[in-house]
């Protein structure tokens, strides 16, 4: 069973912070573990599930993606029409729960695109919880509809000056933040950061691969051929790819961020482009200069926009459970097009990698073979950007 | 003894420790204020390998980390000035940097070459000793003391984990949060430091947020060393004049001292 009792797997994981949050670390771990034994805080998180978050997802067969690709079938998981966008209201709704159950009352955040800071505040205002969240500067402006809509949920929204003012700054704000108040809950977004984080935001991510299997089951008899994500943190990846982990026919792809190319040096691609290292409390793959400092990064989208991945992630590469490729700026804009007009859904920009790779990938496989790949959020909230891209003004 | 624990003796001795970033504001600066820390009455000087992302650090260890980056800072250089600073100063020097310029450079690289480069021992705030085996055992091989530290929410447990894995002495944080001068130190620090005192003899010393002569003579009442570092990254600022901070630190010095009844 991975993790082991030291939250690695194999040799990535770990809790590599300020001695202050060692302990904060353990009460948190001991609470998840109880909580995690409770059936009665997975039948609240089930039932808040499907009449507040709208699950299960649909699956969704693609007829005229497929149609248009000339291969394998192409299904949707439709976490795009999870409440507030984007899986990432799976996390912050079981994370939320578990505050309460612990007696926080102050929740802190950090986000990217927006599309978690926008489920930690829905799930605080629901709760009735003290909801801050850190966001980079440029994140703020790229993303400003999501701004809007944490604090008309009651959220404030701490623009963060320092660094490269993205993600990964967001989340040393709010470690600083956790450090200076260590009773507040840190409510982190995806699998990163130290242990126990890893590990609870797959088990709470974990039921979107849960319905897929029974849904793909229902639909086709059979298991996908292959399933494919996109990877920031890679929540959404290890939320879908969990439950066929053991299924070995079922290949799992995990699509980074290539920016404007692998060579340019500007991307988002720890698992293609980097090498290990410790960032935000756990070891896994990093992208870093080779003394040791933290690149800079690039991402069309701000949600893939992060130099570090989850260490679950970094232990199936080198595993080779599961693969990993880089699509760029330009493809995931192809991507995002192509969802908009054959299938008028509008993605988030993050899953158009995703798309764009199943999309290429269907056209060279046989009509026989499925593929199912996670649309985790919808696209609102990158209209300005996707305007801009493609030269037209708003 | 080993070279740090010479800066608490004689037995009562209350070691005065100064940090300072490498290559804040220049390089230059680093070479000339060290040896004037030393001679100003600092019994250890902390350099701090700057990194990119020090989450455990406030605005101004933050500015004057990415000042230094900018200069082009690196761990190599870092060591080639410990390498000078050692031959210029009597007193120990110690690296102060967060876990993954360490790692990246490699373990065995980096503790041979601190060793080779004079410096006395290590402390990485976000290498807990729970993660901290590895280096502990190739540093100790090389001679080097990994200091590792305990706060305000440390369990009983903890503490008796950081006491027994920790050379050198003990890095108290005085509050919980991140580096950073500050007006006041926290009324509970006495019960704190009583805490830790009643589980080991290693040397404790404290930092985080002091930054007055009259906060170092209250912890050197209750401790064997204050660190003092944000105060004095304010302090070099303005590059050429370094008279305000060997001021401070001989005030620093004297106000300990008195503690001490030297
Ligand atoms: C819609 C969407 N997909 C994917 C991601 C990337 O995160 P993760 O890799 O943790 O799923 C984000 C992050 O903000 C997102 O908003």
């Amino acid at each position: 069973m991975l993790p082991d009792e030291r939250g690695y797997f194999g040799d990535y994981g770990g809790q590599f912070v300020p001695e202050t949050l060692m302990p904060v670390l353990d009460e948190l771990a001991t609470a998840y573990k109880e909580a995690r034994a409770d059936k009665a805080f997975w039948s609240e998180f089930e039932a808040l599930s499907r009449d507040y978050s709208g699950r299960p997802t649909p699956l969704y067969l693609a007829e005229r993606l497929t149609e248009n690709c000339g291969g394998a079938r192409i299904f949707l998981k439709r976490e795009d029409l999870a409440h507030t966008g984007a899986h990432k209201i799976n996390n912050a709704l079981g994370q939320g729960l578990l505050a309460r159950r612990m007696g926080k009352r102050r929740i802190i955040a950090e986000t990217g695109a927006g599309q978690h800071g926008v489920a930690a505040a829905a799930v605080c205002a629901k709760l009735g919880l003290e909801c801050i969240v850190y966001m980079g500067e440029e994140d703020v402006r790229r993303q400003s509809l999501n701004v809007f809509r944490m604090r008309l949920m009651g959220a404030e929204v701490r623009p963060v000056h320092g660094g490269s003012r993205t993600l990964k700054d967001a989340i040393n704000e709010a470690i600083r933040d956790w450090v200076t108040n260590p009773d507040t809950y840190y409510l982190l977004g995806s699998v990163v950061g130290p242990s126990p984080y890893p590990v609870m935001v797959r088990d709470f991510q974990s039921v979107i691969g849960k319905e897929t299997r029974q849904q793909i089951l229902d639909k086709s008899g059979r298991l996908p051929d292959y399933i494919i994500a996109c990877v920031g943190g890679g929540s959404n990846a290890i939320g879908i790819f969990y439950s066929f982990l053991n299924d070995k026919e079922v290949n799992l792809i995990g699509v980074e961020a290539a920016g404007r190319g692998l060579s340019t040096g500007e991307h988002a691609a720890p698992l293609m482009a980097g090498t290990v290292g410790v960032l935000h409390g756990t070891k896994s793959y990093v992208l870093q200069t080779k003394d040791g400092q933290i690149r800079e990064t690039h991402s069309i989208s701000a949600g893939l926009d992060y130099p570090g991945v989850g260490p679950e992630h970094s232990y199936l590469k080198d595993s080779g459970r599961a693969t990993y490729v880089a699509v760029t700026d330009q493809e995931a804009l192809e991507g995002f097009k192509l969802l908009c007009k054959t299938e008028g859904i509008v993605p988030a920009l993050e899953p158009a990698h995703a798309i764009f790779h199943a999309a290429k990938m269907a056209s060279s496989l046989e009509k026989e073979k499925t593929i199912v790949v996670n649309l985790s959020g919808r696209g609102d909230k990158d209209m300005d950007i996707v305007a801009q891209a493609l030269g037209v003004k708003l | 003894m080993s070279k740090i624990a010479s800066a608490f003796s004689p037995p009562g001795h209350k070691a005065l420790i100064a940090y300072v970033t490498v290559g804040y504001p220049s390089v230059e600066a680093t070479l000339k204020v060290v040896p004037l820390l030393a001679d100003s009455g600092a019994d250890i000087v902390e350099l701090g390998i700057p990194f990119s992302d020090p989450l455990a650090d406030g605005v101004t260890i933050q500015k004057s980390s990415f000042h230094a980056l900018q200069n082009g800072v690196t761990p190599r250089l870092c060591l080639e000035l410990a390498g000078q600073l050692s031959q210029k100063v009597n007193i120990p020097l110690v690296f102060m940097t967060y876990y993954n310029p360490v790692f990246s450079y490699g373990l065995d690289k980096f503790c041979s070459a601190c060793a080779g480069s004079g410096i006395s021992g290590i402390i990485i705030p976000d290498l807990p000793p729970d993660e901290g085996s590895d280096l502990e055992a190739i540093s100790q091989r090389q001679g080097l003391d990994l200091i590792y530290l305990l706060a305000p929410t440390s369990t009983g447990e903890r503490i008796r984990l950081a006491a027994q894995r920790s050379r050198g002495f003990i890095y108290l944080v005085s509050v919980t949060g991140v580096t950073g001068a500050r007006d006041r130190v926290p009324a509970d620090l006495e019960a704190f430091v009583t805490r830790v005192r009643n589980t080991t003899a290693q040397p404790l010393c404290v930092g985080f947020g002091i930054s007055t002569p009259e906060q170092a003579s209250r912890i050197a009442r209750i401790a064997d060393g204050v660190i003092v570092g944000s105060r004095i990254i304010q302090l070099m600022e303005k590059e050429d004049d370094f008279a305000s901070l060997a001021e401070l630190v001989r005030s620093l010095r004297g106000s300990i001292d008195k503690i001490s009844g030297q």
